[in-house]
């Protein structure tokens, strides 16, 4: 990796790619009701040992998007365009056995429910072995000693025990802590970890979210956390893309997403979170309205009819779509709004700030 | 594992029982007087109750039970005839214990059903499998047309007419009829294809449609996404992790299917005029020949419980999940 990469920051990517650079990322299903636009133009990049928060309500196109970067929709109906760059190969355009090969291998994925994502008939032990022998030639003796292993890492207890379990005799959060170790058994870059605390009690939440922030520093992969829980990303995240209707809302360093919001939906979002530090307030703020339908997407900027401040842009909000630009002084902070940037900090510290 | 075996083979043992003592007593509740058809039908009344008392039907109900029972497992005198253990009864019709008339039987039954079953699953699964796989296109239609014409068209139907083209008019077979196995078994499996043909149309039609729907559901499922994430490629995807856990539930049908045909093919034996189990229950009812009925029921329903006993123990090997709860 050059050392002009890494300078770049994760945030700005321009001619030399990242180490993983998504570009205009599309992937459409057509469906009997229409054509659904789960991604619709999505782009970010990530470093190696960084970790990158995706934040959005459910449909905005997040685990879409992870799957696809997985080439999980490869050989389906899906339609997809743009490019996905890991570590110098691109992946849209790869075929379904090149993608394949680097799956599990350079780059893996942790799912939400640790349970159903689990086959019932093997032993956690054989699964874990299993996802090593893929890409490692070894024997069947040395792909379990590597589970043994990785249950060991992932802080199982005698894991030379638990390796013939089967997923029914594990616990939630051990579950969760056999699928880390599925997913790390070969040294992924990436890691791709789809909702991993949302099935899980809230005490195991932070083991888990710790293990995984852990094992980046000690194996310095690339982690993608979807989350629909910004008290999640907060800890661990170090940038934050905000999703809406399958685009980019905003991205930024974590700091900035939530001491410096500018996209009204991030407002949104983060008017919605309880918070107990705070004296109680007469009742939550939720974002008022639904997600839209990604058949009929909301011309414009998708989130106008939800958006309190849509009247201030004049009518563009209902007839332009707003691409993603750095605001002032910010080139790393990323918003897709057509209210100017001062416009949108004044609303932050006077509106919104103000209630949180 | 072994205490539960145990546990259950009891359960069968305590089942069995419930079901001889109820078979038995529907019979000795029916009006057909069982020792004037053993006299025959020019027996006078005096004649009759003779036979009666010399069979012991004008004891009791439950002495004649506890008889049955006993002679199950030392064998008795009915009349002059001798019925060495086990006794089912006799016939009178047969001249002949029920037990033996049911052992000459049983392998032709068994012959039908384990020729018929290897087919219909060879064909329902693999049909099945490749129509799941390629859902919506043509193949698929196609496969899912024929299984629904399988499902529909009765085994009366299809028997007759596999007879009628490729018997009588393409002569391409002989008239079926069972032949040994062990004096030949070319023979014996010549005799027994079309019988195999009509049974396994149907089920294989059955099979189709049913692994083809579990291993839509199952492909869906989570863990195979998972075992795709890991990057298997996508033969081992299928065989190992969607069809595994597809083929559970068919392993249970299956054992049920074998278990009930064992007690006789009825319709197959019928159409195809063999003489199995279901051929005997059919003319022991014609000739309401009770003690064969109800020796040919008990069979029956050892079979099926059995194969249920079998399923459970197979499920539990299958699946991780039951075996520890």
């Amino acid at each position: 990796m050059s050392t002009q990469t890494l300078v770049e920051g994760a945030a700005a990517p321009s001619g030399a790619h990242a180490f993983l650079d998504v570009r205009d990322l599309r992937i459409h299903f057509p469906t009997d009701d229409g054509l659904v636009k789960a991604v619709d133009g999505l782009t970010f990049s990530l470093e190696k040992g960084r970790t990158l928060g995706i934040v959005g309500e459910s449909g905005s196109g997040k685990s879409v998007t992870s799957l696809g970067i997985l080439g999980l929709h490869k050989g389906t109906k899906a339609r997809i365009s743009g490019e996905i760059w890991l570590g110098g190969d691109e992946l849209v355009a790869a075929s379904k056995e090149q993608v394949r090969q680097l799956r599990g291998d350079r780059m893996a994925m942790i799912f939400q429910d640790p349970l159903s994502a689990l086959h019932p008939y093997y032993t956690v032990g054989y699964q874990i072995a299993e996802a090593y022998r893929v890409h490692n030639d070894v024997t069947k003796k040395a792909a379990k000693a590597r589970a043994i292993e990785m249950l060991d890492r992932v802080g199982i207890p005698t894991p030379d025990k638990r390796v013939d379990d089967y997923p029914h005799q594990f616990s939630g959060g051990m579950r969760q802590r056999a699928m880390i170790a599925m997913a790390l058994s070969c040294n992924p870059e990436l890691l791709i970890a789809d909702e991993p605390t949302t099935a899980l009690d809230v005490t195991v939440q932070a083991q888990i979210l710790e293990l995984m922030t852990d094992l980046q520093k000690e194996f310095g992969s690339a982690i993608i956390l979807i989350t629909h829980d910004l008290g999640v990303v907060a800890e661990v995240a170090d940038d934050i893309l905000v999703m809406y209707a399958g685009r980019g809302a905003e991205y930024a360093p974590v700091n900035e997403i939530f001491y410096r919001p500018e996209h009204p939906y991030t407002f949104g979002l983060l008017s919605s979170v309880t918070r107990m530090d705070r004296i109680r307030q007469d009742r939550l703020n939720p974002i008022k309205g639904a997600p839209p339908s990604l058949i009929n997407v909301p011309s414009g900027c998708a989130f106008h009819p939800r958006c309190p401040y849509e009247p201030l842009t004049g009518g563009l909000g209902s007839t332009v779509r707003p691409e993603l630009t750095p605001t002032t002084g910010r080139p790393d902070h990323l918003v897709s709004c057509h209210l100017s940037p001062a416009e949108r900090q004044r609303l932050f510290t006077e509106e919104v700030a103000p209630h949180l | 594992m072994g205490r539960y075996i145990a546990r259950r083979s009891l359960w069968v043992v305590a089942l069995l029982f419930i079901i001889s003592i109820v078979t038995f007593g529907i019979f000795y509740i029916l009006p057909a007087d069982p020792a004037a058809l053993s006299a025959g039908k020019t027996s006078s009344t005096e004649e009759i109750e003779l036979i009666r008392t010399k069979l012991g039907l004008d004891k009791p109900i439950y002495v004649q039970y506890g008889t049955f029972v006993k002679g199950i497992f030392v064998g008795r005198t009915i009349g002059e005839n001798e019925c060495g253990a086990p006794c089912l009864g006799y016939s009178f019709k047969n001249e002949q214990p029920v037990f033996e008339t049911i052992l000459d039987r049983l392998p032709v039954t068994f012959s039908i059903a384990v020729g018929a079953a290897v087919l219909w699953l060879l064909m329902g699964v693999t049909v099945g499998i490749i129509s799941a796989l390629k859902k919506g296109t043509f193949v698929d239609r196609a496969a899912m047309t024929g299984a629904l014409a399988g499902v529909s068209l009765p085994l009366i139907f299809t028997g007759y007419v596999i007879l009628l083209v490729l018997v009588y008019k393409l002569k391409i077979f002989p008239q079926p009829r069972y032949n040994d196995f062990t004096d030949n078994p070319l023979k014996w499996a010549q005799g027994l294809i079309l019988p195999w043909i009509a049974l396994a149309f149907i089920n294989s039609a059955l099979y189709a449609r049913l692994v083809r729907a579990n291993m839509l559901e199952t492909m869906a499922e989570d863990y195979v996404r998972t075992a795709r994430a890991k990057g298997l490629p996508e033969r081992t995807v299928i065989r190992r992790h969607g069809l595994r856990a597809a083929l559970t539930p068919i392993v249970t049908i299956f054992g049920l299917d074998i278990g009930q045909l064992l007690g006789g093919a009825v319709l197959t034996e019928q159409v195809f005029s063999i003489q199995g189990m279901g051929k005997l229950a059919l003319t022991s009812i014609f000739n309401t020949d009770l003690p064969v009925i109800v020796g040919v029921t008990v069979f029956a329903a050892f079979f099926v419980v059995v194969a249920n006993l079998v399923v459970d123990v197979l499920y539990a090997v299958v699946d991780p999940r039951v075996r520890y709860s």
